[in-house]
């Protein structure tokens, strides 16, 4: 029964997301989480103080329904399926703890140092999360979309705007994580 | 009762995306210093059948359970939106380590400082919509 609880390698997950978008594609529906951002944002009236939140939420509602299935399916395979611990490249590993003193790389699947409670007692970390998240909100709704819409769903679709995203998308993370980490840790 | 289809789609989508280590932040930051082939194994493979799959839809002309054209619809042209806004998202990617599916996944994990970028995802998505109109598209 190992391989329920060692990680799946990529040619078991690059497939099943391939299913997951053509499941969607035969239902009527298309593969596309950053979406839901702005349906949840309509649900709790931003509508008022945005037309771009004015359309119609409820037809909406069931990619909500496959957010909660992420939340519950997050909550299995955490809590049933899992050891919580992510080995990655020992170099990259090593290089963490030298540069920035993350010392967690395989032994937890998030470093505590950034996402622990107990790390939030540093201002640094609330503003860290805080501000990732609203880069993620504000720059996938003005790209139209992110990981599952342009990398999986566009590019399937030879889409040439998805292309442009998806090089945006690595010109973003290679500037932060090359040239903005050792700024900021 | 229909939606406990999408809640079923959501469930696998969760166990595949923590199980992948996909939701890690220890792989998003491996994959930009190009540590690793993982990521790239998993959006590339899922990539290749995407393609030959949308290829058999459109020249079969395979429609959707209920008899109806699929979603393929081409994306609006442009260049300034897609490049400027995939940077700011490559950006937050890299910092929060998490894209807006894995974000609902670690926090059914269990991870309650993700409440936070959830929280700010919201607030980015809402500041876009109020300051839409005066973005080049």
């Amino acid at each position: 029964m190992n391989w329920i609880y060692d990680p799946w390698p990529w040619y078991v997950a690059g497939p099943a997301i391939a299913l997951v978008m053509f499941v969607l594609l035969f239902v009527g529906k298309k593969f596309g989480m950053s979406s839901n951002l702005r349906t949840a944002c309509s649900v709790v009236g931003a509508g008022k103080a945005a037309d771009f939140f004015n359309f119609d939420w409820k037809a909406e509602r069931w990619n909500l329904m496959v957010v909660l299935g992420a939340v519950i399916g997050g909550f299995i395979a955490s809590n049933y399926m899992s050891d919580n611990t992510v080995k990655i490249n020992p170099e990259i590993a090593q290089q963490l703890a030298t540069d920035y003193n993350i010392n967690s790389a395989g032994t937890s699947y998030l470093p505590p140092e950034i996402f622990s409670i107990g790390a939030l007692s540093n201002p640094f970390n609330i503003i860290l999360l805080l501000v990732g998240g609203l880069l993620v909100g504000f720059g996938t709704r003005y790209a139209g979309g992110c990981t599952s819409g342009h990398a999986i769903s566009g590019l399937s679709n030879l889409q040439l705007p998805s292309l442009i995203a998806v090089i945006g998308f690595f010109i973003g993370g290679l500037i932060m994580v090359h040239f903005i980490y050792p700024f900021i840790f | 009762m229909k939606y406990i289809t999408y809640l079923a789609i959501g469930i696998f989508f969760g166990i595949v995306m923590f199980k992948s280590e996909a939701a890690s932040w220890f792989r998003i930051y491996e994959m930009f210093q190009f540590g690793s082939f993982h990521m790239y194994g998993i959006i590339g493979s899922a990539l290749v059948l995407g393609v030959i799959g949308v290829q058999v839809i459109k020249r079969k002309n395979i429609k959707t359970l209920k008899g109806k054209e699929m979603s393929l619809q081409p994306k609006n042209k442009g260049i300034t939106r897609y490049l400027v806004g995939g940077i700011i998202f490559g950006l937050g990617w890299a910092l929060s380590g998490a894209c807006p599916g894995p974000m609902y996944v670690l926090a059914g994990a269990g991870y309650a400082s993700v409440l936070i970028v959830i929280f700010g995802a919201l607030l980015g998505t809402f500041i876009y919509g109020l300051v839409r109109k005066y973005l080049p598209h």
